[in-house]
């Protein structure tokens, strides 16, 4: 008896010394990994802070023996990344909020409502999300051309107006979860669905609407093809397009270039620390039930 | 009742209706029409049978390269997906930090694409970028990366792995969480390993979050364009030439509509077949509970 005592002690202690190297391991690996993951970013803040030249100094500086805070004061202004956030900022405003509401009436139906041919719509709506982009590029580009839409916002604003296929289907996920008792009270006092969908879906689906919000910001917001092929105007380019075209302007100019990339990621990185449980949230929402 | 309840929810999903018949469907009809002309996007489109596909298979050598180099890039996915399930199951091991973590290798994602390809492309900078410096540390000569017809695919598929592992970390580290404790309690009792465990339960537990994970990307990378734009811009010497690539000089700077649009069809059908074959194997290795 007490042999298998002192085994079993033994074993555990095995165990638990086991569980500490194991540990051990996981965070070496993990901090190696997040340094991989800084440093680039750590070498593109300190860049962006040097005096124009002295990013070609070997070995580099990490920390510059003064900030040249004067590299974002132009690429905001004479570079003209200010305007382009701007732009961007009134091209995706109303999308966003519009194609959130058509989705999430749709998703709203093909969630909760009955009617012929559902199950059809809902798979071609699916089928959206499986076609490439580029086979719907150039006739896309073609339709708007005829109809006057080039070098203007438009052909990026309109389509997201529709709702996205993608949104439809995460908004869905989740207003299956909600009871369905509160709606049929609601039918019982008479409200119609559009009521139903005001007054009651869309209270308890706050989480879910800013997590798609917030994708549809975020998409809105980092498209690059969109307005290279459509906007031709320096006046009317977006942050993005501002940005891409610091390569041609500022060729090897890596401290304008570096200072206007740390801008362009400011937004979002704050969207992300403010509502990361939304983000993580709405990707394993679509991720797993797909 | 039913009437009026049909016509509220035909009146909901209008909109996106709507739109997939204006944005996808007319554009798909139309393209196969395209892709049998030419086109210059000015002119009325001329019909030319299967000319556009004919050059394609047969006279265009640089179609072939593209499409050789547009699979090369695509090695970024298996890598990718490889270390996002290393880094998932560290997380997993009840570390602390783990928000911490999970944000650091998160960040990429959220990140403007345009920004980390101009960051990316200073770090591989042949004299003065960071890589070649961290190298040298080593005591490595590091290649002139994006200038060299050898390196520069690689430097891209480098720079893709490090923008793509926190999408694929998060989803895994979601699925690692769903895995039921009952069957690892189960196996231990056994005496299975820990490795075993892993190969036995925990692989087949988070099976359909990698078939998700590998359609998804395989559909993304086939498409990656603005990365290759304004990293390399095709070069050198085509070696970083996609197909998305070479569809849209063809498009948009010889204004080949037609033979674009073409190449976009044969594109498109390759994502659709590489995809069903995906679903097809899939029953072999993929459980659902």
């Amino acid at each position: 008896m007490s042999s298998t005592l002192v085994g079993r002690s033994v074993r555990q202690r095995r165990k638990k010394a086991g569980e500490m190297v194991r540990q051990t391991v996981a965070y070496a690996f993990l901090t190696a990994g997040a340094l991989v993951m800084a440093i680039p970013f750590l070498w593109m803040l300190s860049t962006s802070l040097k005096q124009q030249g002295r990013e070609f100094e070997m070995p580099p500086r990490w920390i510059p023996e003064a900030f040249e805070w004067s590299n974002y004061v132009f690429v905001l202004t004479e570079a003209n990344l200010l305007k382009g956030f701007f732009n961007t900022l009134l091209l995706i405003s109303l999308p966003c909020i519009v194609g959130l509401f058509t989705s999430a009436l749709a998703a709203n139906a093909f969630a909760r409502m009955d009617f012929p041919a559902k199950n059809v719509l809902f798979t071609l709506l699916l089928a959206t999300m499986m076609i490439p982009g580029v086979v719907t590029m150039i006739p896309t580009f073609i339709l708007f051309k005829e109809i006057g839409w080039i070098d203007s916002w438009l052909p990026l604003m309109v389509p997201g107006m529709f709702g996205a296929a993608a949104g439809v289907f995460l908004l869905r996920q989740f207003f299956m979860t909600i009871p369905r008792e509160l709606e049929e009270a609601a039918k019982v006092d008479g409200m119609n669905p559009f009521q139903i969908f005001i007054r009651i879906m869309v209270p308890l689906s706050k989480p879910a609407l800013i997590t798609q919000g917030l994708f549809g910001f975020l998409a809105g917001y980092n498209d690059f093809l969109g307005p290279l092929i459509y906007i031709n105007t320096p006046e009317k380019f977006t942050l993005q397009l501002v940005l891409a075209s610091f390569q041609g302007f500022y060729t090897s100019q890596w401290t304008y270039i570096m200072a206007g990339s740390v801008l362009a990621l400011i937004p979002t990185l704050l969207l992300f620390f403010f509502a990361q449980r939304y983000f993580v949230e709405g990707i394993t929402l679509t991720g797993m039930k797909g | 009742m039913k009437r009026k309840e049909y016509a509220w929810a035909y009146l909901f999903v209008s909109a996106p209706i709507l739109g997939f018949l204006l944005f996808a469907f007319v554009p798909l009809s139309y393209s196969v029409y395209v892709s049998f002309t030419e086109y210059s996007g000015y002119q009325p489109p001329v019909f030319t049978g299967t000319a556009n596909y004919a050059k394609l298979a047969l006279n265009d050598e640089l179609f072939w390269k593209t499409m050789f180099n547009t699979f090369y890039s695509a090695l970024s996915i298996p890598i990718g997906m490889a270390l996002a399930l290393f880094i998932a199951t560290a997380l997993n091991q009840k570390v602390r930090g783990i928000r911490f973590f999970r944000t650091m290798f998160f960040l990429p994602t959220i990140s403007s694409v345009i920004a980390l390809t101009l960051l990316w492309k200073w770090i591989f900078n042949d004299s003065y970028g960071l890589l070649n410096y961290l190298l040298e540390l080593i005591g490595i000569q590091g290649p002139a990366w994006l200038s060299s017809e050898k390196w520069a695919m690689p430097a891209m598929i480098i720079q893709g792995v490090w923008a793509g592992l926190g999408i694929n970390m998060v989803l895994y580290l979601a699925a690692l969480q769903g895995v039921p404790k009952s069957f690892h309690e189960a196996a231990e009792i056994d005496g299975a390993s820990r490795w075993q465990r892993f190969v036995r339960i925990t692989i087949p537990c988070i099976s359909p979050t990698t078939l998700y994970i590998l359609i998804t990307s395989i559909i993304g990378a086939l498409q990656d364009f603005p990365r290759f734009q304004i990293m390399t811009e095709g070069g050198p010497n085509y070696s970083t030439t996609t197909i998305v690539y070479y569809l849209f000089q063809n498009a948009f700077r010889y204004m080949s509509m037609g033979y674009a649009s073409a190449m976009a069809w044969v594109l498109g059908l390759l994502i659709l077949a590489i995809t069903l074959l995906n679903f097809w194997l899939s029953k072999r290795w993929v459980h659902y509970e």
